[in-house]
């Protein structure tokens, strides 16, 4: 069936402004939005500049705006949408456009960087792993899904409004470390995180969890950072 | 651009990261990467990674060891397979220890559960030996290596794309770059280059590989000089998606999972009497190709059902949880309740550059090293998975011998200086760039790489025979002289892909000839290699492995190099 194709194109080092460029392509209801926009690209507009790489929503590379709203081009199918075959492709919103569909995504990355991502444990044994209970690997469990996408960044309001703000990924990253039982800097973490750049930039506005393509409760995640700096306070009083 | 580095690391999954990882502050190293470091494709790795913990039950290297071996239809060599199986425990702590988040047993353990041909007591029934993170184990550890080498500060060079080696008096000294956000072509100097960059499967039309998956790596070394072994031993896994080929994971069945025809029988009871559904990967593409040829496909056609619906609701949500999610948003199933529409799908190269067991690239069937050059990982044969890779055997592989490579590079670069760089060493690949962007030809990478996918797809995947293989050859030979008249009509140098894609091509081409002219060499049929018109294993004749040398100016030459036999003497392959 035939689809139509509102393309968002730019190159700032050459075009004054932004522009939207149509396409006409037959495509399944099974196609994917990245199958639409390969073939785009290979049949039609060789220039056209987008993101992807694994194509079933593992390696994070296509968050872009469809018809409106944040997703990801390899996890959603034509089918998905009761927009009459018509769609409205545009980048992700909040960061700067590199060409067409690619933004800068340096400034998502230096945040992530910011919250120490890695796990800060005592000495290991080489022969042993760290015993973890069950339910400790579960808890952190929901922000194991995470695939570094930017999708919900770009859509929290807060980080538009605040641009120091950390953001739900990297908060989520935190999350991840802070609740991990082998982590042993947990309240240097806490303390790092204790101000309006840091966790309490988030006002429970619930917009990453809505987008996050990998149905990640980033905003339960993050109120779990809150209450537990909270704890922390009460208990040192 | 011009810089200088001691270690140059090509690719930026497991293999790369660990090796980066290891050299970390003794020497100055850089990652190059053509996707951002997180996007790399050992990220799509799901079911789990093999070592014989022994904690959900007994277990031991040798068994490990030996399911290896016989996975490998007795064509891996057994002195690296021994390191791989002996080291795996080590390897799987550490990657703890660094913070892999692993599912737990009742006790704290990591958590293993079963995978297709690993076996307690040299085959008398399934064990539990992969270690898991739900199924998305290869995320896990992709994200832990990359945060570890963000603390340990390595430079990465994210979103270039090597074109080639840099090669001086038989030296491999350093690689030329293209960044993709500029254009600009970069030098880089080095004293050694390590090469992981993965597989190639979009020489195929079916692939769970990802669209990166070009074979960059092996192309260029080959063209650099060094040979490519057992290029003919191409893994298709039995359950892709239908029509999709992306990977429903062997954990599926490792949990309990089974394939059904169209009969609703339970096929595999039939070809794989003790281990069933978790019989090797090549073997049960075979046997479902043979079901389909046999008229039971569902409703007649070449797909089969994946059945989870026996299991319940949690081991599916939790345990298989990605797989899951995989199934609603692409096949529109449910597998709670339903069955899963799956066929075979390209996934891994057993091929590879040959080297030895310490990463350095070999030139010959002595082991001679090619100075300079070190390679880990899929893009890599030691060779540990022969002719057919057994599941949790990748990873493995990618942190055993990446760590390997790590640490015979530290000791290298310490001990000698920078090679002499040859005069204008870009020259090349500024005059091929050129070419592309001024070519007038008619030809489009698009029509050029469908051909050579399907073509690869009918000829030379799971069922080959002669007349197929020529043909296969002829079209790779018509397609490299249409991709001589190819044009780029993007003339940017900001994220070009269409010239990105005819570097990509090149590669696909020159990788496809040589699988092909192994398969045509290959007159037997072992592990994922199956030849129609000689369906036995000749270990008089071919139990060698395959050399295949780039040639200037003629064929490619094919060498072989004869199998480290060490403990497991070659014997019938059943299960």
């Amino acid at each position: 069936m035939k689809c139509n194709f509102s393309v968002y194109r730019y190159n700032p080092k050459g075009d004054k402004e932004p522009r939207y460029r149509d396409y006409e392509i037959v495509a399944e209801p099974t196609d994917k939005i990245l199958d639409c926009l390969n073939k785009i690209r290979w049949e039609q507009d060789a220039t056209l500049a987008f993101r992807s790489s694994c194509a079933h929503g593992i390696c994070g590379s296509d968050a872009l705006m469809i018809n409106g709203r944040i997703e990801l081009a390899c996890q959603k199918l034509v089918r998905d949408f009761k927009t009459g075959n018509n769609f409205v492709i545009e980048p992700l919103p909040l960061f700067d456009v590199v060409k067409d569909l690619i933004v800068d995504l340096e400034p998502f990355f230096e945040k992530y960087r910011q919250v120490q991502p890695y796990l800060i444990a005592a000495e290991g044994k080489p022969d042993k792993e760290f015993i973890q209970s069950a339910e400790n690997q579960e808890l952190i469990e929901p922000a194991l899904r995470c695939i570094l996408c930017a999708s919900c960044t770009a859509a929290c309001p807060m980080n538009r409004a605040r641009p120091e703000y950390k953001g739900p990924a990297a908060l989520l990253r935190a999350f991840r470390y802070i609740f991990d039982s082998r982590d042993s800097i947990t309240d240097e973490r806490l303390e790092k995180l204790d101000s309006e750049d840091g966790i309490w930039g988030c006002k429970s506005m619930w917009w990453c969890t809505e987008v996050c393509p990998k149905e990640i409760p980033i905003t339960k995640c993050l109120g779990q950072i809150k209450r537990a700096i909270k704890q922390k306070e009460k208990g040192q009083q | 651009m011009k810089h200088q580095y001691d270690v140059i690391i090509v690719g930026s999954g497991l293999a790369g990261l660990r090796a980066a990882v290891e050299i970390g502050k003794e020497a100055h190293v850089a990652v190059l990467t053509k996707v951002f470091a997180t996007r790399s494709h050992s990220g799509a790795a799901q079911g789990g990674i093999g070592a014989a913990l022994g904690n959900e039950e007994e277990d031991h290297w040798e068994w490990h060891m030996f399911d290896t071996v016989k996975g490998s239809d007795y064509l891996g060599d057994q002195d690296a397979i021994e390191i791989l199986a002996k080291d795996a425990p080590r390897a799987i702590y550490e990657l703890e220890n660094l913070g892999v988040p692993f599912n737990r047993t009742p006790e704290g353990k990591i958590a293993q559960r079963a995978f297709g041909g690993h076996t307690r007591n040299h085959g008398e029934a399934p064990v539990k030996r992969a270690c898991y993170a739900a199924t998305r184990t290869g995320r896990v550890i992709l994200d832990t290596l990359w945060e570890q080498s963000l603390q340990r500060k390595i430079e990465f060079f994210d979103e270039f794309q090597m074109l080639s080696l840099i090669v001086h008096n038989d030296q491999c000294c350093g690689v030329v770059a293209y960044e993709l956000a500029t254009g600009k072509l970069h030098t880089f100097h080095c004293k050694a280059v390590m090469l992981a960059t993965g597989g190639a499967g979009k020489i195929f039309k079916t692939t769970s590989n990802a669209f990166a998956s070009t074979g960059d790596g092996m192309a260029i070394a080959y063209r650099g000089g060094a040979p490519l072994e057992d290029m003919e031993f191409v893994q298709f896994h039995p359950t892709g998606i239908y029509k999709l080929g992306i990977l429903i994971s062997e954990a599926a069945r490792g949990e309990g999972g089974i394939l059904l025809n169209n009969d609703g029988e339970r096929f595999m009871e039939r070809y794989a009497p003790v281990i069933k559904d978790l019989a090797p990967r090549d073997m049960i593409s075979r046997c479902m190709l043979d079901e389909i040829r046999a008229g039971r496909g569902i409703n007649g056609q070449d797909y089969f059902h994946l059945d989870l619906t026996h299991l319940g609701h949690d081991v599916i949500e939790n345990k298989l949880a990605e797989i899951t999610s995989f199934a609603r948003t692409y096949a529109g199933v449910d597998p709670v309740k339903e069955p899963i529409p799956v066929q075979p799908t390209c996934h891994y190269m057993m091929g590879g550059i040959a080297t030895d067991a310490d990463g350095r690239v070999i030139v010959d069937d002595n082991n001679t090293p090619f100075t300079g050059l070190y390679a880990a990982g899929e893009c890599a044969c030691v060779s540990v998975h022969g002719a057919n890779r057994l599941g949790c055997n990748a990873l493995l592989d990618t942190l055993v011998f990446g760590r390997r490579a790590g640490i015979q590079i530290k000791s290298f670069v310490k001990s000698v200086d920078h090679p002499k760089l040859p005069a204008k060493p870009d020259q090349k690949d500024t005059d091929m760039i050129k070419a592309y962007m001024q070519s007038s030809g008619q030809e489009t990478t698009g029509a050029i790489r469908a051909e050579l996918q399907e073509s690869m797809m009918e000829n030379v995947s799971v069922f080959r025979q002669k007349k197929g293989l020529m043909a296969a050859l002829d079209k790779i030979k018509q397609l490299k002289k249409r991709y001589n008249k190819t044009s780029i009509q993007d003339k940017g140098n900001c994220f070009n892909r269409d010239l990105l894609d005819a570097v990509e091509l090149g590669h696909l081409l020159d990788l496809a000839e040589v699988i092909t002219r192994g398969a045509l060499h290959r007159k037997e049929s072992r592990g994922a290699h199956f030849r129609e018109d000689f369906p036995e294993r000749d270990d008089k004749k071919f139990l060698s492995h395959t050399l295949v040398r780039y040639n200037e100016s003629n064929d490619p030459l094919m060498l072989t190099k004869p199998v480290n036999i060490t403990r497991y003497e070659p014997k019938e392959r059943k299960y």
